[in-house]
């Protein structure tokens, strides 16, 4: 008691002192190492697995001008904002369902859209190769049916890969529009049913326009997801299909090129970034936690 | 919710002779249709009956009130007429016409919700045209009719401005300007007052009722407040556990309830059980459960050993020196001071405690001081046995 002396209750040191295990934690874990990878990107590579300390710009000089990387970023931003708006499309209906259906038992079907994190995600990534592979279910169906004589290349295409992220961030996007559209006060349909509107017309003036935000946190966060990802890509693409992160993970991995590797890491933080904080500031913060169940 | 529910059987069930209660179809004479008419309704959700065989006649241009406790089912009803739940039996009709199969959005119907219910993304203008819009109202007509709106809700110029940044009376004058800016036959609101602090619904009551006589409308207003029925209504519809327990003006239900809980409901009446002891004429004496016996016309001649129970407003009794007759002698359990009048408990017997609201005549009674407390042989209504009024 007497150590509490002279504290107010929201005193503003209370407050530092509660939030300082979290800010160690971020500066010890995120900051620093984001900060080490910076620093690296201003060494000098000598050969596989060899840099020297000797500062240089020759990395982001690299980065700049060759076009090979900029062809990866290119596609990575396209594949990622591809993922996002199908997933946007795709899973809205879900979302609407759930929100809607007069079903008694809502968890249950909220239950089934958590069910896939039970199960590893390089598994269900794996799974496709067996549906979609040559050998897989679609292509051994087709044969037998007659309707193909070659097997058809679905395996290792974008499409593959498209498909993956798809199925990995649809709970993500049907969450973050459910929750939206469970915010929405029921009595404003109501309303603009009675002055006149259709339900197709209330979708439009009301449901629409009061899930925009939920279905923009969808977006950012699977595009965000898809743009960063690397085990998809490495499974269920050919080469050609790789994304920022394979390469990263290849000029580290392979060639053992640290500073490159480091300085390809640090240009997908910072676009990716940019992407978050134009989110944040357009349309808030809140909702993507919302949408995390925060 | 209601969608379970819209394919629900229209049972047909015997017409219940006359029908209709009476107050309705009065003095609006027998050729002029009824804004709204209710005929035997039910409205059940799953196996839980909310409404049960509801009859009702509401007059072109006068304002209604549904009062009764939560869960009595007023609300069901006002939100049956909009449509917005489906009823599984009987008919409704808004103008002479059936609506039982007439979509919600074609039923012309001003909807006031107890949460405002304002688009949250859509200004004052946009909020208040969109009945009109979807009505087809050329443009230059829409702004006529929805600034003359405002100003009818003493809110010209808001336009502009977004919901959020009102306050609640204002969010919710904006909502009966849009209920009523299309002109529908009929203005459900639905406890618009509740969400409202203690002097804005004062303010809003007076400015409801006088929107509704300027522009003619008929209004249903479902409220569980006696003050806003008595203060505001034409009629009061007294419900109960989904059926009607009385209807009829705010002085008929106040002054003479037709049940024991129209009494209690109203005004918290006093409900004195006795037994009939001798009959003079309309004049009966009756001896109360308390042991004292009092006096009271009753408008039947009742017969000498009949159970019965005496009804008094609380303003209808008189203490001390004033009490004209019907003399009964007690002792103040409380007294609440409330300036020109105050408000006493008096036990008269057997645990029976009285609440009389007097004006003050000399010095104030205090607790534990004996008293007599009485009233006028008329001022008082007999319930029988079943709890209903003796008439």
């Amino acid at each position: 008691m007497g150590m509490t002396k002279g504290w107010k209750l929201y005193d503003p040191r209370l407050a530092w002192m509660l939030v300082a295990p979290v800010l160690l934690l971020l500066l010890l874990f995120l900051l620093l190492p984001i900060a080490v990878m910076g620093v690296y990107t201003f060494f000098t590579f000598v050969t596989a697995g060899v840099e020297t300390s000797a500062l240089t710009f020759a990395n982001w000089k690299e980065f700049l001008t060759d076009s090979y990387y900029h062809g990866f970023l290119l596609k990575t931003v396209r594949v990622g904002a591809m993922t996002a708006i199908i997933c946007a499309v795709l899973g809205y209906f879900p979302a609407y369902f759930i929100w809607a259906t007069t079903f008694r038992h809502k968890w249950l079907l909220l239950l089934l859209l958590i069910v896939p994190f039970w199960i590893s995600f390089t598994i269900r990534t794996f799974s496709w190769i067996h549906i979609l592979g040559e050998q897989g279910i679609i292509n051994v169906t087709l044969l037998k049916l007659g309707l193909i004589d070659q097997p058809l290349q679905m395996l290792y295409t974008e499409g593959a890969v498209i498909m993956g992220l798809l199925h990995f961030l649809l709970p993500y996007m049907i969450l973050n529009v459910y929750v939206s559209l469970e915010s929405i006060d029921r009595t404003l349909i109501s309303a603009a049913r009675s002055m006149g509107c259709t339900s197709a017309q209330a979708f439009r003036e009301v449901t629409l326009p009061l899930s925009l935000p939920g279905l923009g946190a969808g977006l950012l966060l699977c595009f965000v997801l898809a743009a960063g990802s690397y085990v998809t890509p490495q499974l269920l693409g050919s080469g050609r299909d790789a994304l920022f992160g394979n390469l990263i993970y290849d000029t580290i991995m392979g060639q053992l090129n640290w500073p490159m590797g480091a300085t390809l890491s640090i240009v997908l933080f910072v676009v990716l970034g940019c992407f978050a904080a134009a989110y944040t500031r357009y349309m808030g913060m809140s909702q993507i936690v919302k949408g995390l169940g925060g | 919710m209601h969608e379970s529910l819209e394919t629900s059987a229209q049972t047909p069930r015997p017409e219940t002779a006359g029908g209709l209660p009476a107050g309705a179809a009065r003095d609006g004479g027998q050729l002029e249709k009824p804004a709204v008419e209710f005929r035997n309704i039910d409205i059940a959700y799953g196996k839980f009956v909310a409404v049960r065989n509801f009859s009702l006649a509401i007059r072109k241009g006068s304002f209604i009130t549904l009062l009764g406790p939560s869960g009595c089912g007023k609300t069901t009803i006002l939100r049956s007429i909009a449509g917005l739940v489906d009823i599984s039996a009987g008919q409704i009709s808004i103008g002479g016409k059936r609506v039982d199969d007439v979509p919600i959005y074609k039923r012309n119907i001003g909807l006031v919700f107890q949460s405002y219910a304002l688009f949250p993304h859509k200004n004052v203008f946009d909020n208040v045209a969109f009945g009109l819009k979807y009505r087809n109202v050329p443009k230059p007509e829409i702004a006529r009719r929805v600034s003359k709106a405002l100003e009818m809700v003493r809110l010209p110029g808001s336009e502009k401005k977004l919901p959020s940044q009102l306050s609640g009376g204002q969010q919710q004058r904006i909502a009966l300007a849009r209920a009523i800016v299309f002109e529908p036959e009929v203005l459900l609101l639905d406890e618009p007052l509740s969400a409202l602090d203690a002097n804005m619904r004062e303010e809003m009551r007076v400015e409801i009722k006088k929107i509704q006589k300027e522009t003619g409308i008929t209004a249903i207003f479902v409220t569980h407040d006696q003050e806003e029925a008595l203060s505001m209504s034409d009629q009061i519809v007294v419900m109960d556990a989904g059926t009607m327990e009385q209807i009829g003006s705010p002085e008929q239900v106040y002054e003479t309830p037709a049940t024991a809980f129209v009494a209690d409901f109203l005004g918290k009446a006093n409900m004195l059980p006795g037994v009939v002891s001798s009959v003079d004429g309309h004049k009966a004496t009756i001896t109360l459960s308390a042991g004292q016996a009092v006096t009271a016309v009753s408008p039947k001649v009742l017969t000498p050993g009949a159970r019965v129970s005496v009804v008094v407003r609380p303003q209808k009794l008189s203490v001390g020196a004033s009490v004209p007759a019907n003399k009964l002698a007690g002792r103040v359990v409380s007294t609440s001071y409330l300036g020109g009048s105050a408000i006493y408990e008096i036990d008269i017997g057997e645990r029976t405690i009285i609440r009389a609201n007097t004006p003050i005549d000399g010095k104030v009674a205090r607790e534990g001081e004996a008293i007599n407390v009485g009233f006028d042989p008329a001022g008082c209504v007999l319930l029988d046995e079943k709890g209903l009024r003796i008439a």
